[in-house]
């Protein structure tokens, strides 16, 4: 009893309230500092880039350390694409292509199955659930040297299809978007039955619109997933048509002579697009982060 | 009469609405196979197919060619088990998954702790700490190979060496004594994995009853390390295992941040200080196009890390939440 007194009137002058708050506020203090020291530490990584990129060869390679360019070289950006050894802008053109047909389809394929397996009876509807979930236990990146095999027996290897299409078929969304559909109210759809729509109409009018939450969460992840994806792309397309931006910015990274500004403005006209996908669409990332917490 | 023109009436409105694919037990039947059949096509030809495939191919002789049939038993299985680089790249990948493993697991839970136990500013930390998720391995690769551990005088990391009054020049990469890439390589995907499964504690530390801790403050626990070691950490036991699991094998597949800090894609570098089997297996099936031995090693890796994830779920008791 004494303590939630001393909770609760702790503004009076008694010595142990006082004593209480003294440590609550240290406490508190404490954690505000270690939160910004953290947070300065993380953040440090994106002022390096911005840093780099804005900045003359010679202010980077100085041996006194600047801290801010003299004169902001938005030059670099402009320089970037207009240097021939490297084609960021087929970079990014690839990139983009890649990261929304792969948004767009898997979740639309997941959405499907997963409609499929919680609301449509089927007998030997186990075997197919089993076969989807069995995937699961296959480590994806692993089995690329398999799978690169398959995609080149039909003739997928620098094709932008042989980029994607490995990728759209995502059975752990798949089960996400059961486990959703297995929840939503049958009242709702059986009414929609009954006015006569057919599976697809019940799909199309009901539970799509209505999923619309658990698709940008998991688009959002699908989106982020391809556009920063590396090994997959790096095996199928290595040709100067096909190449992602990641891709890209790693043949830059390991050329012979390294133009710095150049490489670290490649590096923030990359990852800017997700920067500012990130600060739009957080709430959506932390649910699909959230979600695929149950995976392991 | 009158019922007879009725039944016959109410069979030809039935003919007429209901055609004989729209009938309840043909439609869900046609319905469910067009609903899955994307999906088990795409699994199919892209995870059953390869499986099959690579099995085959792995016990081929396969250099240059996709095509199996000039069939060698388990040589391709005892050529690469017997080979020193791939042998050493498993105790590379048990080295990495050694260190980071823990350390993303404390990381993440105390940054969690952290920001779940202010209010003030909570989302912009838990923002600031999950934006570099956002970030590629090559992007990150970058930063951290030609800005923080550059090996020259004008890299972060020596500059702040020199700050605190020494002239040592460190070639974090290529240094082999002390091993200085290991600092470089875990520091690297701490940074880019941290935030997300902080992410993951939250939402475990969220879902905590707090009448729990009402009821412990009501028998003299304040909130503390008593009431973090009897409530809070039990309590998070399956987002921890969740967590270990999903970091385990995402460090088992480690292949980027390696290959681009250490090596490059047309050179191998200093990839022969840390080459994870990813990277090996890459250098064997897709450089020398030796498909045969790259299958074969992409199966015992495979089968490693499925065993390792079952044991571990043993260990942890995975299965007895139910």
């Amino acid at each position: 009893m004494q303590t939630i007194q001393d909770e609760q009137w702790g503004t009076l002058e008694r010595p142990a309230a006082a004593r209480t708050n003294a440590l609550k506020w240290t406490t508190l203090a404490i954690r505000y500092i270690l939160l910004i020291a953290l947070t300065v530490v993380f953040m440090f990584p994106f002022y390096l880039i911005v840093r780099n990129a804005l900045m003359t060869q010679p202010e980077i390679t100085a041996f006194e350390w600047n801290w801010w360019p003299e004169e902001a070289q938005w030059g670099n950006f402009t320089n970037l694409f207009e240097n021939s050894e490297i084609d960021m802008a087929k970079g990014l053109r690839n990139s983009a292509i890649i990261a929304v047909v792969n948004l767009v389809f898997q979740t639309l394929f997941a959405s499907m199955a997963g409609y499929a397996l919680a609301r449509i009876p089927f007998r030997g509807k186990g075997i197919f659930f089993a076969a989807i979930l069995l995937t699961l236990m296959v480590p994806s990146a692993v089995t690329f040297v398999p799978t690169y095999v398959v995609v080149a027996k039909l003739d997928g290897v620098n094709t932008l299809w042989g980029i994607v299409v490995p990728g759209l078929f995502s059975a752990f969304a798949t089960f996400l978007f059961r486990q959703f559909y297995l929840d939503f109210p049958s009242e709702i759809e059986e009414a929609a039955r009954l006015d006569g729509n057919s599976y697809f109409g019940v799909y199309w009018r009901m539970l799509l619109p209505n999923s619309l939450g658990i698709m940008a969460a998991l688009g959002v992840l699908s989106f982020i997933g391809s556009w920063n994806a590396f090994l997959w792309p790096v095996i199928i397309g290595q040709s100067n048509d096909t190449q992602t931006v990641q891709v890209v910015l790693s043949s830059f990274l390991t050329a012979q002579t390294i133009n710095l500004p150049a490489l670290f403005a490649g590096a923030a006209v990359g990852a800017a697009p997700l920067v500012i996908v990130f600060l739009l669409l957080q709430r959506y990332i932390v649910q699909g982060v959230r979600m695929s917490g149950i995976k392991g | 009469m009158q019922t007879e023109a009725e039944s016959v009436d109410r069979s030809n409105i039935y003919v007429a609405r209901v055609p004989w694919w729209r009938q309840t037990k043909w439609e869900a039947s046609f319905a469910f196979l067009i609903f899955i059949a994307p999906m088990i096509i795409g699994l199919a030809i892209f995870t059953f197919l390869p499986i099959f495939w690579g099995t085959l191919i792995s016990f081929s002789e396969a250099r240059n060619t996709l095509d199996i049939g000039n069939w060698v038993g388990f040589d391709n299985y005892v050529d690469i088990l017997s080979n020193p680089e791939f042998r050493d790249s498993l105790y590379t990948i048990i080295v990495f998954a050694a260190f980071i493993v823990p350390l993303t697991f404390f990381l993440s839970l105390g940054i969690a702790l952290l920001v779940n136990s202010v209010g003030f500013g909570r989302s912009f930390f838990r923002s600031a700490f999950f934006i570099p998720t956002a970030i590629s391995y090559v992007v990150a690769s970058i930063i951290w190979k030609m800005g923080i551990f550059n090996g020259l005088p004008y890299g972060f990391a020596n500059m702040v060496i020199y700050w605190f009054g020494s002239d040592k020049i460190i070639a974090w990469i290529g240094e082999t004594d002390p091993p200085y890439y290991w600092l470089v390589l875990v520091t690297c995907r701490l940074w880019l994995q941290v935030g997300f499964y902080m992410i993951i504690f939250l939402a475990g530390l969220q879902e905590i009853d707090q009448s729990l801790y009402e009821a412990a403050y009501v028998d003299g626990a304040k909130p503390g390390w008593r009431t973090f070691w009897t409530i809070t950490f039990p309590m998070l036991r399956n987002t921890s295992i969740a967590v270990l699991l999903l970091n385990f094998i995402a460090a088992f597949q480690a292949f980027d941040e390696f290959i681009n800090i250490l090596g490059g894609v047309g050179s191998s570098g200093n990839l022969s200080l840390a080459r994870p089997p990813l990277v090996y297996l890459y250098q064997v099936a897709i450089g020398q196009q030796d498909y045969g031995r790259g299958s074969a090693g992409a199966l015992i890796l495979t089968a490693l890390i499925i065993a390792i994830t079952v044991v571990q779920g043993r260990i942890f008791g995975f299965g007895r939440r139910n």
